[in-house]
């Protein structure tokens, strides 16, 4: 049971860091590889919580297919955050 | 502009694509037993095209192949809909459950490890449902792949 706790922390610590690190990078391929691992983290986090369907949806989706789609839209618009 | 990634990285997603189409393959299939199901399995699927799109920077031409699977699952999802008002029952009944043919076998009762032939229409569903989201979210990335200029079509 006290893994059990000590992975929750683990969890919360890896979910608030990359989700602070989205919004510091300015490199928008940065923040969406960021965004694919806080997706993962949060993948871990519905498994612990005994929600196995959950998990695998927001693995193949949030990790594997918006990191793909953010970065195909990224290459064709601007690669650094600001206005134009 | 071809992009493509270096040797290493094009033969490791290679083989790689094997196991994660088999892996979502057995999520769509075993939908009706373990965690998984049609959307779960074909999202798992979809990632490997997207694995390879990334990794290679060229596909053929699959656009066509990818809105026929697409029409194709969605149809037979209505169909299976409707199957239940054929049959005489209301829609979306499951009107295969338990009549002897394919994923019609009688359930045990008590603890069981899952058996397969199961299910009625839930499997058959799973499965046109896995179709489409395979085609459709495949679909989607390789539109985007192509207009962002990241693939290549080959001929």
């Amino acid at each position: 049971m006290t893994l059990y706790y000590v992975l929750q922390l683990l969890v919360l610590i890896g979910l608030v860091t990359t989700a602070a690190a989205v919004i510091w990078f300015k490199d928008l391929i940065s923040a969406a590889i960021a965004l694919g691992a806080s997706s993962l983290i949060l993948a871990l986090q519905f498994y612990l919580l005994r929600a196995p369907d959950v998990a695998i949806a927001e693995a193949a989706v949030g990790a594997a297919l918006t990191t793909a789609i953010f970065i195909f839209a990224i290459r064709s618009t601007d690669r650094t955050e600001g206005y134009r | 502009m071809k992009w493509k990634m270096s040797v290493i990285v094009r033969t490791v997603s290679d083989v790689m694509v094997v196991p994660i189409i088999v892996f979502g393959i057995y999520l769509i299939l075993h939908g009706h037993l373990t965690p998984g199901g049609g959307f779960q399995g074909g999202a798992v699927v979809a990632s490997a095209t997207a694995l390879l799109i990334v990794s290679n920077g060229a596909l053929k031409d699959y656009k066509g192949d990818f809105s026929t699977m697409e029409s194709a699952g969605l149809t037979f999802f209505f169909l299976l809909a409707f199957l239940g008002i054929v049959m005489g029952f209301a829609m979306f009944y499951n009107s295969l459950a338990g009549t002897g043919g394919i994923f019609g076998g009688t359930v045990m009762s008590g603890i069981n490890p899952g058996y397969i032939n199961t299910g009625g229409t839930v499997p058959l569903m799973n499965i046109v449902v896995g179709m489409e989201v395979i085609a459709a979210l495949s679909l989607i990335l390789w539109m985007m792949a192509k207009n962002s200029g990241m693939m290549e079509v080959e001929k």
